[in-house]
């Protein structure tokens, strides 16, 4: 066990934590702030694992505005405050199916990688990750654009009812 | 470096997300979970970034940071449409939401008269 090993288990267990958190608190606004905690570990994972953009872009996207937006969502959908006994449905199958996929995929990665060490390669710096983008990923990234672009407009339509109504 | 702990962090990630999605009933938690399955696919591939060596450097980090674009733009519109759900029904539950079509509410109705009106 190198450094490396033992902050990516701390790291990571403290993903999952508060990733169940996330999928089982009764509280809705606790639920966004344990996403909160989840995502953070995230980016520090990505920092142990050299890729330094992503972790930002991560910290500054998903904590800096999934979040934020999830958290408008539960404000302006009028979400008790409190604990809320609804937020339910009947638990087995969906235990049955994510316990299955979840230990299933894990089984199958335990398998694949168990003994394999790998040194950890050259940093993902924003200089070489640019590189790649515009150099061998140009096209997606136009691509993503025009995504982003549809994404905005079909935001726009469906949060103004009167766009497309027949006078 | 194992990278054997990142990609059982990611699996059990994925797993609770799955079961987020069938459990829960409230769209924005729903919203929550897929959040959390995409970030396991960003850590599967970020660890697989690490561990593969290709032609093209940096490939699983560049399609990290694409994913993450993905998903803004899906929780943009997500909470577009769980927004214009709770105006027409005054209520987030994803199991109670009609999926044929003909029996809106009659909230609607009124507000096409107040509309047209």
């Amino acid at each position: 066990m190198t450094v490396a090993d033992v902050l990516l288990a701390a790291l990571g267990a403290l993903a999952v934590g508060a990733g169940v958190l996330v999928v089982t608190t009764r509280h809705l606004v606790r639920a966004g702030l344990y996403l909160v905690v989840c995502l953070g570990a995230l980016a520090g994972l990505y920092l142990v694992l050299t890729a330094e953009l992503v972790a930002w872009v991560q910290v500054l996207i998903y904590v800096g505005a999934v979040v934020v937006l999830l958290l408008f969502a539960v404000m302006l959908t009028r979400a008790p405050i409190g604990a809320s006994d609804d937020l339910d449905r009947p638990g087995w199958p969906a235990a049955l199916i994510g316990g299955g996929s979840g230990l299933g995929l894990a089984v199958l990665l335990v398998d694949a990688f168990r003994w394999t060490r790998v040194d950890l390669p050259e940093a993902g710096t924003a200089e070489r990750l640019g590189t790649a983008v515009f150099g061998s990923w140009v096209l997606p990234f136009e691509v993503l654009s025009i995504l982003l672009l549809a994404a905005l407009v079909g935001a726009i339509v469906l949060s103004r009812p009167e766009i497309g109504r027949r006078p | 470096m194992r990278p054997v702990i990142p990609y059982v962090t990611a699996a059990l990630l994925f797993g609770l997300g799955v079961y987020g999605v069938l459990r829960r009933r409230n769209a924005v938690l729903v919203l929550m979970a897929v959040e959390l399955m995409l970030n396991a696919v960003n850590l599967v591939l970020v660890t697989a970034d690490t561990t593969v060596r290709a032609t093209l450097p940096h490939g699983g980090q560049v399609f990290a940071l694409f994913v993450i674009v993905l998903a803004a733009a899906e929780i943009g519109v997500g909470l577009a449409i769980v927004l214009a759900l709770y105006r027409l029904r005054a209520n987030v539950a994803v199991d109670e939401i009609p999926l044929t079509g003909d029996d809106a509410p009659s909230a609607t109705a009124d507000e096409d008269q107040v509309v047209q009106a």
